[in-house]
């Protein structure tokens, strides 16, 4: 085989690595682009900031989802449905869940924010979506939110929607889910 | 690296070994394009059985023959084993037989490789097929396998797919790779890239996407195994990951998918088309850059599949317009071939009847893809029988219908007989008829709201669907009688001359007919 031939046929060897791992590396890539842009309705946890909080703030109303996810048996629901706040102030919620079954379980929700160019201006305090739920067989609890939606929400956003879905992970390898959870973070 | 020696032939008229171990072990590049071409048309007779399946459910409303379940895996292997198994090695075995002879070369450059990456196609179809045998059924999540429908809701047999797709990846690359190799470095002296056959260009682009695809494919199936049996969560939103991310990475791999299967039918009709209107073709060049901006373009439309996921509206706004900018070069395309054919002394023989035929469907095809490209409109009729329309309009009578009028335009080259011109036109018209009947119906059922994917439907979209199913029922069997006439010209029939075509022109028609077993051992002289 000639000389060139061979280096065409090296070049194009090494790609096939390349390209396979450009396919993993759409992973961590995809999630950056999620949290620059807060799309996905992604929310991080955000330190406390003096900047966002203002008096001329406007109310807007905010409405609280909860969904199970498929197999999920607790009772999992909004202590409110919709609550007017205004923006530029902490505002706390709750969500009451009870674990129904006779079983030790673990549960993690993972949070959406809708229309998704909200998800940017609402900033968590604090969420129980950043760590995992284990209650007791019976066990009811009441999880707290604390968040703020920020001034500059664009102004034709009267709404938001704030949704959870909880998961059943009583059964995931716990490393593992420490793991992602911090990839998450 | 035993695999890239070239294999040296002092004996020059030494023929094909006897028997079976010819094709076991042959290294010979047209031994090997046969053997992709009848494997792809065993698959298309596989995947063919299955879409009358499909089709015999769907003739009436209700469910009447098979079980909900196993139309799911009906769809799921239709699709898989048309595309990965039909068109695919169809346009390899072409690229096997054509390339070499096109641009003078006496083989392909990595033959050991060819012979390799031929042979392991088989075990995966074997593979992929068996799991129809398996517990839980064979797998039944649609071709575009989207988790968690994959991962979390899959049939045990889905650790079996991946690995059938992983063997059908590595067939594909190590086939790539080989053109690339072949048509940058072996290339009589006087074929510039310029001057190649476009048929030779089309599959130097569609090999470099290839390359450049198939490893991410490879990739989303290692996710997905890993999701499922090592307990990570790519795509698993409990433990952190998300489902949108495999559609993302899916579809990354799937629309310059559709342009793999496409781009070589550029180049067949190409020359087809040039041929019999005894014409230069009309704007070379820009054919080449046509396809070249097509091929880069593919790279950045991915997300018109998945408009409906919740895109944000500048992701929505910039895949919608990047993708009706395909429609412009693809345009060009359709503009050149209906300039070569104005004023040519044209005659219809059945190659170009197929490739007249594929100039007008594409057309179609690619119209009913701009209308999905639409944001708004997509929100209607995505995962509606107008998707199914959309691509089995650029697939059947566009990849296919190139595939046949190929096999019809070389086959006296390959075979040294002339194929019987009469049944030739019966199998054309047969077929075209059958696949408007098939396909134009469903842009109706679609538009009135039909969902894909279900084995059952609301009265209301029965007539098309019966009409449909009988238009399926048309075209698949005639494929029978174009495999008979495949048989009938391999078996015998009225020689074939050196040219084959009045109008033809090109490296591959001056060698003798049938082509001997080695061609240009001595590259030939281009001016
Ligand atoms: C002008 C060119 C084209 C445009 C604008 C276009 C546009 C689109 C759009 C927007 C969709 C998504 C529809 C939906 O799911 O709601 C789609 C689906 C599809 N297109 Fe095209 N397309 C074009 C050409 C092609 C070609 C050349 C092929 C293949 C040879 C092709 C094959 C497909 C396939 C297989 C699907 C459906 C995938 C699935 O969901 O199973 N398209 N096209
Ligand atoms: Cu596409």
């Amino acid at each position: 085989m000639k000389k060139e031939a061979k280096k065409t046929l090296i070049k194009l060897v090494v790609a096939v690595p390349l390209m396979f791992a450009f396919g993993f590396a759409l992973v961590p890539l995809y999630d950056v682009f999620c949290e620059v842009t807060g799309i996905n309705g992604k929310v991080f946890q955000s330190e406390y900031s003096e900047e966002l909080v203002t008096d001329d703030g406007r109310t807007i109303a905010i409405q609280f989802i909860s969904t199970n996810n498929e197999n999920m048996p607790w009772t999992f629901k909004p202590s409110e449905q919709v609550m007017k706040i205004e923006t530029g102030k902490y505002h706390g919620v709750t969500f009451y869940v009870k674990n129904t079954t006779d079983k030790k379980m673990t549960a993690q929700a993972v949070p959406s924010v809708a229309p998704s160019n909200a998800a940017a201006h609402l900033k968590k305090l604090e969420c129980f979506c950043f760590e995992q739920q284990e209650l007791m067989p019976g066990e009811e609890a009441l999880l707290p939110v604390k968040l703020l939606v920020s001034n500059e929400l664009p102004s034709n956003i009267k709404n938001i929607i704030l949704s959870y879905t909880i998961f059943d992970i009583t059964d995931y390898d716990d490393e593992v889910l420490a793991h992602n959870q911090m990839a998450m973070e | 690296m035993s695999a890239v020696i070239e294999n040296h032939h002092d004996d020059h008229d030494h023929g094909p070994a006897k028997g079976i171990t010819r094709w076991l072990y042959t290294t010979n590049h047209k031994d090997i394009g046969t053997l992709y071409l009848w494997f792809s048309f065993a698959m298309f007779l596989i995947g063919g059985a299955m879409a009358m399946i499909i089709r015999a459910e769907l003739f009436q409303p209700g469910m009447q023959i098979v079980e909900p379940e196993f139309y799911n895996q009906m769809i799921t292997l239709h699709g898989l084993i048309m595309i990965f198994g039909g068109v695919m090695p169809a346009f390899v075995g072409l690229a096997n037989w054509l390339v070499p002879m096109m641009i003078g070369a006496p083989d392909m450059a990595l033959p050991r490789m060819n012979n390799l990456s031929f042979w392991i196609l088989p075990f995966a179809f074997f593979i992929l097929l068996s799991s129809l045998f398996m517990e839980g059924g064979a797998p039944n999540f649609g071709w575009t396998f989207y988790a968690p429908l994959s991962t979390t809701y899959a049939p045990p047999s889905v650790t079996f797919f991946i690995f059938s797709v992983h063997i059908m990846g590595a067939s594909s690359i190590m086939g790539a790779i080989n053109v690339v190799v072949t048509i940058m470095n072996m290339r009589a002296p006087g074929v510039t890239l310029m001057k190649m056959p476009l048929f030779v260009w089309s599959w130097l682009i569609t090999a470099y996407l290839l390359i450049a695809v198939m490893p991410v494919l490879a990739g989303a199936v290692t996710m997905m195994l890993m999701d499922i049996h090592f307990g990570t969560s790519f795509f698993n939103a409990a433990g952190g990951g998300d489902p949108v991310l495999f559609q993302h990475i899916f579809w990354f791999f799937g629309h310059p998918e559709v342009y793999i299967m496409i781009l070589p039918a550029f180049g067949i009709v190409s020359h087809i088309i040039e041929t019999f209107s005894r014409k230069q073709l009309f704007g070379y060049s820009s054919m080449v850059w046509a396809m070249l901006s097509i091929a880069i373009l593919s790279f950045v439309v991915w997300a018109h599949h998945m408009f409906t996921v919740g895109l944000p509206l500048a992701a929505e706004i910039f895949f919608m317009w990047a993708t009706m900018l395909i429609a412009v070069p693809t345009g060009v395309k359709v503009f050149n071939w209906v300039a070569t054919m104005f004023r040519g002394s044209l005659t219809f023989e059945t190659p170009m009847l197929f490739a007249v035929a594929f100039v007008v469907l594409f057309t179609i095809g690619g119209l009913s893809g701009l209308m999905l490209a639409i944001v708004p409109a997509d929100f209607q009729y995505h995962d509606t029988y107008f998707v199914v329309a959309h691509f089995h309009y650029v697939l059947v009578p566009g990849a296919i219908f190139s595939i046949m009028a190929a096999v019809y335009y070389w086959i006296p080259k390959w075979s040294g007989n002339m194929y019987d011109e009469r049944l030739g036109k019966l199998h054309f018209w047969l077929s075209f008829i059958g696949v408007n009947v098939t396909f134009f119906p469903q842009h109706f059922i679609g538009l009135a709201g039909m969902p894909r994917r279900y084995p059952d439907y609301a009265l209301i979209f029965a007539d098309w669907n019966m009409v449909s199913s009988i238009g399926a029922f048309l075209f698949g069997f005639s494929q029978l009688l174009f495999l008979f006439i495949v048989i009938k010209t391999v078996m015998g029939g009225k020689k074939a001359t050196d040219q084959v075509w009045e109008g033809a022109k090109g490296l591959e028609w001056t060698v003798a007919s049938p082509a001997p077993y080695h061609t240009f051992s001595t590259p030939p002289k281009v001016d």
